[in-house]
């Protein structure tokens, strides 16, 4: 099992304020190399490779034509339905299965079966059973994000710190009180990065799922536009998913900032 | 006067995977009304396990304990407890981990605040009450934990190596701060230490535990008079209870 690691995870950024102007320089002159490179490997001839501008005349295209909106739309549309799903339930069951053995028992041999199978495996047997449309692919989604929250929870409940409830039962605290007030936010911290890790292998496995049978999203878009020959789609999409990602992921990251300033990060 | 705290007969044993580990052999000891005891020993002597019990935390495997004569069932509130790890709810400040208590005795919210002002006053910690654990010193920290315990006011407090992990200096600060409160409202302390000096500048008696198999070793009276000052830390009078108790917690004949 992956031991999760939340509380003394975090360094830079946030707590220590903003980064300094040093390291947003380089990060900037990384970039600029980076464009740079791209242009020069493009230019002297990687086979039908587009650089930088042909794929930005291409991603205003997308934009103005509203297909590549469209696209993300559906995209964002998919994963969030799987994660909110996935995350609604696997908070409640990870709960469950840390606060008591028998549901633990019940529940840890599929949660650990389903968790070495790589969501994306599923996909031919969803696709069987559910069909093409959105069902399958919500499912897979659904399926990734709650096995990775799930696990999260499960290992924050069983490693609320045991001082904590006795000094809560000490004060004369029933079971029910311990779970409301002590257990459910001594584990939040581990929730939230079970959720951080569930949200991106959701998005990574949503691209995959679109690979396969889609009507529109960021990875039908890409996988119609290899049959056509078109790089500069292909760019454009893989920016898109990797712009989308890393937004995403920094929303949650200062979701579980504000909820969680009271740990002490070392 | 009367007992406040009696432990009749106790045994503590937890199975090994071959035959069992004593923690507690036996133990009889009474800890009367009104009185500061505390209780010192090598490490696995049993000495966090016997306060657990009376704190209902811990259950023994034979044996009773009584608190105002009444068999130990569970954990409450009329007994405080503070441990060395502070053990304070860091998502709560200082305010809300000392209302934690009251809140759980369903008192209405003016008397709660009412009550939990004077607890934090109490321990000096008002210019913090709306602190959050993590901005505190270690000091400050258990001073936040004791007037969580204090809130409730409970009949006795259990302590477990409270200023364990505290700083010489500071440590000396809350004992004196906890002799003060002591001398005024005259409640039952039992108090767990391995710090000789400790043990005897704060206790009218001390207890000295043994180890292998875990029992009371000797009880010696301190026989220094209250309140406690820096002179008599440093009188020759400290120094002979002292060096009596030292010997008696290390140069412990090994059990028969």
């Amino acid at each position: 099992m992956t031991a999760i690691s939340a509380p003394q995870r975090k360094t830079g950024g946030g707590a220590e304020g903003r980064r300094p102007r040093r390291s947003i320089v380089l990060n900037l002159v990384a970039v600029v190399i980076g464009l740079a490179v791209w242009t020069l490997l493009a230019s002297v001839g990687v086979q039908g490779m587009p650089g930088p501008a042909e794929v930005a005349a291409r991603a205003v295209e997308l934009v103005a034509d509203g297909t590549l909106a469209m696209d993300a739309l559906a995209s964002l549309r998919r994963v969030l339905l799987g994660f909110l799903l996935g995350t609604l339930l696997a908070v409640p069951v990870g709960f469950l299965m840390g606060w008591y053995a028998t549901a633990r028992g019940l529940l840890e041999p599929y949660v650990q079966f389903f968790r070495t199978i790589p969501p994306l495996a599923i996909i031919p047997l969803a696709i069987v059973l559910m069909g093409i449309g959105e069902v399958p692919k919500v499912f897979v989604i659904f399926l990734a994000s709650f096995l990775s929250s799930v696990v999260a929870t499960f290992q924050g409940v069983v490693d609320v710190d045991k001082t904590l409830i006795n000094a809560a039962r000490v004060l004369g605290a029933s079971d029910r009180t311990i779970f409301l007030k002590v257990v459910v936010p001594a584990s939040t911290p581990f929730i939230l990065v079970g959720m951080r890790v569930g949200l991106g292998s959701a998005w990574g496995t949503l691209v995959a799922a679109e690979l396969i049978a889609a009507q529109e999203g960021l990875g039908f878009r890409m996988q119609q536009a290899q049959l056509y020959y078109d790089l500069s789609t292909i760019f454009v999409g893989l920016i898109a998913i990797g712009v989308l990602g890393l937004l995403m992921d920094r929303l949650l990251l200062l979701a579980e900032r504000r909820l969680t300033d009271w740990q002490e990060r070392r | 006067m009367t007992t406040k705290i009696s432990f009749r007969d106790v045994v503590k044993t937890y199975p090994m995977r071959e035959g069992t580990f004593t923690a507690l052999d036996h133990v009889s000891l009474d800890i009367a009304d009104q009185e500061f005891v505390t209780v010192v020993g090598p490490s696995g002597c049993g000495k966090s396990t016997l306060m657990s019990m009376a704190a209902g935390l811990v259950e023994p495997s034979a044996g009773q304990v009584l608190v105002d004569g009444e068999p130990v069932a569970g954990p409450g509130p009329d007994r405080g407890v503070i441990f060395q790890q502070y053990a304070l709810f860091p998502w709560l400040t200082v305010r809300k981990n000392v209302e934690f208590g009251l809140k759980l005795a369903d008192l209405p919210a003016e008397e709660r605040r009412r009550r939990a002002e004077r607890a934090i006053e109490l321990v000096g910690l008002s210019d913090f009450a709306d602190a959050l654990p993590k901005t505190l010193s270690g000091g400050m920290k258990q001073r936040c934990a004791i007037a969580r315990a204090y809130a409730v006011n409970p009949k006795v407090l259990l302590m477990d190596e409270p200023f364990g992990a505290l700083d010489a200096l500071t440590r000396v600060q809350l004992q004196d701060q906890l002799l003060h409160t002591w001398s005024q409202d005259q409640r039952t302390v039992m108090f767990i230490t391995h710090d000789v000096d400790e043990a005897v500048y704060l206790a009218s008696r001390v207890i000295v535990m043994a180890a292998r198999p875990g029992r009371v070793q000797r009880i010696i009276d301190v026989g220094l008079p209250y309140p406690r000052t820096e002179e008599i830390r440093l009188s020759p009078e400290f120094g002979r209870v002292r060096n009596e108790v030292w010997h008696s917690v290390y140069h412990q004949a090994p059990a028969a």
